[in-house]
């Protein structure tokens, strides 16, 4: 039973990894992306079309290639959320758009998006329930190590997941390797503390600001994709995404803008999520009160941040503000 | 010792919108000489500089450095031609290191090797005899402290051209002096400097040639050895200006506002002010000198109502009734309700004094909205209000329904002591109120002091130029590390009896573990 609540509890965490990790590098470069569930979800909704298309060509599932069923959904996702990225990019970096409002509009628009292709899909099968399955593709994506089974215990918790997992933990680790021991790292975080002075030593501070947001939303994007093809055995039904998005960013500051941290974070979080499942006897409120848990465990970890004042666990100080040279 | 060119700027011209902030300037500075541009506030010796540096690009004109012309379009591009600026508001990022600091921006090494740049930056500390702990964070150093990582990071990327940009504006007097000698060794080193400044006495003391802007044009250059005060002044301000402030005799002098033994602690429990009391009387000056962040800040507050004490009275003699009333821990607006005419021109002008988006009448309407009857804004007479100080003190100004942070910093300052004195109010308190402004806008302060100061007023004015405030002030108050170190008298004091009494406080804190200079 508890192998089962730790590979439940990394199962729930994976999306919120991938979109706190995102949101992470992009908050590091002062852009507060608050879009990110809406390019989480986009980044679903391209990976399910990606994939709709491809096992649609052909007659028979025995055809699908489980390599390009794996490649063409992540290459597709990556291609959505990038978009997005781009778009709140190009808003807010090279227009100076307020970024709650652009986040706030984006995510907006990309649910509606999600809905609005999930819905088309969900037409064009024709089925009596309101989703489509590409169990193929979810397959393709859920295939793990063939000798995680014959480990025990170890093999079920540590290796029985989709590459996506691994994929969110090893992305998270060379964030944060990146973040704290390289030029670049130091680079994106001076854009991130102070626009000017990067600007004044000679940073290229809108390619900056630029490649993290889209590097931010593609790895975002991909946990939207993990979410529908893994977690959820490849059904799409709209609006099943739920709030995951909301507890990315909530996570980002649970982890006090580290993508280390992150990892933890986002089990824990993911704990929280599927503990009240295995309660006896529980009932539906107090399993709603279970799912307030992590924004509650954020706001705790808000205010002990802001109590302590430690200069190194706040925001990047530029964080949410516009930066223009030449302005008097 | 032949001496070449290092940077030359030929017909340099820079416009931001309608406003012409460089015209037509050339001017050329040497390797091994010290260059000095001199000029008001608003001449455009920082534009000028920051065109150098590759922050603004130049409308027209041309750039030489060692000959040959250069295109400078981005800071990159300065650092290459070995130029490098030392802004007046420090270019750092607060939660890295020194080190971190001075290699940000560095692509040409291989690899990211710390320990390597450590090593670097040391052998550039102890060749021209800075101190520095290149791992300190940099939210937990001094302001010289941090200058050190800016001139230290512009010889780490090995520049040749040092620009500096009012590098003394934020010193002590003995932190000056270091600097300085830094400098010099520099120009011993072949370094050309270029140091952008408004202080007479420091182009006289350290530079070769100075270099004279006035409102955006340039006036000449002379050399420090054949010119004086005198002609420098009339270069830079056009016309000939009395040096001397002049100070009458202080009528009346009753006790106007006795504060009594206050003190009081910050967040970190340090004491920000510890057991202060005097008094300020009608119809005089009282100066406050003391080393920045000594206390003047929460004191100024403490009476406006804006800050908490420990302990102590604040009793304000009314003149009209008579009575004595005690201000302490009263909000502003009550203090103004128990009919206490208190004006206060704070150090931080768009922060707490005036509302940098809004226009001049809106700004005069913060201190008068709540006298309306209506339902509506009575416009009128701010905005009367308003023409009165642009008409009076000189404002410079494209309307009345400019935004004031549009304006120079002058400016803005005539605007917020413009309204502060309209209220008519019987204790005036100002904190920095000339710095940063010319030489012509200060002296329109000093006057409108001693004006408050003939009808009577209680002024209190803390300063940062010892000159200023032994010529302008009646008594002068030293406060040191939040103590009142002495009060002297204003017209037989000595700068070295004022300086000795800030630098005792000092000391006196060290001894008790020093952790009121973290304040």
């Amino acid at each position: 039973m508890i192998t089962t609540i730790i590979q439940r509890a990394v199962m729930q965490g994976t999306p919120l990894l991938f979109g706190s990790t995102g949101e992470i590098l992009t908050e590091k470069a002062g852009h507060l992306n608050l879009g990110i569930p809406g390019i989480m979800y986009v980044g679903a909704i391209s990976g399910v079309a990606g994939s709709f298309l491809y096992e649609q060509s052909f007659a028979s599932p025995t055809m699908i290639n489980p390599l390009l069923a794996v490649l063409i959904p992540f290459l597709c996702s990556i291609v959505g959320s990038v978009l997005m990225g781009l778009i709140y990019c190009f808003l807010t970096v090279t227009l100076r758009a307020n970024q709650n409002v652009t986040g706030l509009a984006l995510t907006t628009f990309g649910i509606g998006i999600g809905n609005f292709f999930g819905g088309s899909l969900i037409k064009l099968v024709n089925t009596d329930v309101p989703s489509i399955a590409l169990s193929n593709t979810s397959n393709a994506f859920k295939t793990s190590l063939p000798f995680a089974e014959k480990l025990g215990w170890f093999g079920d918790i540590f290796l029985s997941y989709g590459f996506l997992v691994y994929l969110a933990i090893i992305v998270a680790v060379i964030s944060s390797f990146i973040l704290k021991k390289t030029r670049m790292g130091l680079h994106l975080r001076a854009v991130g503390e102070s626009p000017e002075t990067a600007d004044a030593a000679g940073i290229n501070v809108t390619k900056y600001k630029y490649l993290s947001t889209c590097i931010g939303s593609a790895i975002a994007g991909l946990g939207g994709l993990y979410y529908v093809m893994d977690y959820a055995n490849g059904v799409w039904s709209n609006n099943g995404f739920g709030d995951r998005g909301w507890l990315s960013i909530a996570l980002v500051i649970f982890s006090v803008w580290r993508p280390s941290l992150s990892i933890l974070g986002s089990i824990l979080f993911g704990f929280l999520y599927v503990i009240p499942t295995y309660i006896p006897n529980i009932s539906v409120s107090a399993k709603k009160l279970f799912e307030m848990l992590p924004y509650v465990v954020t706001i705790v970890v808000l205010i002990i941040t802001s109590v302590r004042n430690k200069k190194e666990n706040q925001p990047p100080a530029a964080l949410g503000l516009p930066y223009f040279r030449e302005e008097r | 010792m032949e001496k070449n060119v290092a940077l030359e700027l030929k017909n340099i011209t820079k416009t931001f919108g309608s406003v012409v902030a460089n015209k037509d300037i050339s001017l050329k500075v040497r390797k091994g000489e010290i260059l000095s541009i001199l000029g008001e506030n608003g001449s455009g010796k920082t534009t000028l500089m920051n065109m150098v540096a590759g922050i603004y690009f130049p409308d027209s004109g041309q750039i030489f450095a060692d000959g040959e012309e250069i295109v400078i379009a981005s800071p990159k591009d300065a650092f290459q031609h070995k130029i490098g600026m030392i802004h007046q508001h420090f270019k750092l990022v607060d939660v890295f290191t020194a080190a971190e600091n001075i290699v940000l921006g560095l692509e040409d090494e291989k690899g990211f090797d710390m320990p390597k740049y450590v090593e670097k930056i040391q052998k550039i500390t102890a060749q021209y005899g800075f101190e520095l702990d290149p791992y300190k964070k940099i939210y937990e150093m001094s302001v010289s402290e941090k200058q050190t990582v800016e001139i230290i990071k512009v010889l780490y990327r090995g520049a040749d051209i040092l620009i500096l940009d009012e590098p003394t504006a934020v010193l002590t007097p003995q932190e000056t002096v270091k600097l300085f000698k830094v400098l010099r060794n520099m120009r011993e080193d072949g370094k050309a400097i270029i140091i952008i400044t408004h202080k007479l006495h420091e182009v006289l003391s350290l530079s070769d040639n100075v270099a004279v802007l006035r409102k955006g044009e340039y006036i000449g250059t002379v050399k420090t050895a054949e010119t004086n005060e005198a002609e420098l002044t009339e270069m830079m301000v056009g016309k000939k200006i009395s040096l001397n402030i002049e100070r009458s005799a202080v009528e009346g002098g009753e006790d106007r506002l006795v504060v009594e033994n206050i003190s009081c602690i910050n967040r970190e429990g340090v004491k920000l002010l510890d057991n202060v009391s005097f008094s300020v009387r009608s119809g005089e000056i009282l100066g406050i000198a003391g080393i920045a962040g000594s206390g003047q800040r929460e004191l100024l507050e403490a009476i406006a109502g804006l800050q908490h004490l420990e302990e102590g009275k604040v009793i304000y003699h009314n003149p009209k009734t008579g009575e004595e009333e005690d201000l302490r821990d009263r909000t502003p607006l009550e203090i103004r309700q128990m009919g206490v005419r208190l004006a206060f021109v704070p150090e931080d002008r768009l922060g707490m004094g005036l509302v940098g988006n809004m226009d001049i009448v809106d700004n005069m309407m913060l201190r008068s909205y709540n006298k309306g009857q209506s339902l509506f804004l009575q416009r009128k007479a701010p905005k009367g209000l308003a023409e009165e100080i642009v008409d009076r003190l000189e404002v410079s100004t494209p309307s009345l329904a400019t935004p004031v942070r549009r304006l120079s910093g002058g400016n803005v300052q005539k605007v917020l002591v413009g309204r502060e004195i309209a209220s008519s109010p019987t204790v005036l308190m100002a904190a920095y109120p000339v710095r940063g402004l010319d030489i012509n806008s200060s002296y329109t302060i000093y006057n409108l002091l001693n004006e408050q100061k003939k009808s009577g007023v209680a002024v209190i004015f803390v300063g940062e130029d010892l000159d200023v405030l032994i010529e302008l002030c009646d008594r002068i108050m030293v406060i040191g590390s939040g103590r009142i170190t002495g009060i002297v008298d204003g017209r037989n004091t000595t700068k070295e009896e004022i300086g000795i009494l800030m630098t005792k406080s000092d000391a006196a804190c060290m001894q008790e573990g020093g952790e009121g200079e973290n304040a």
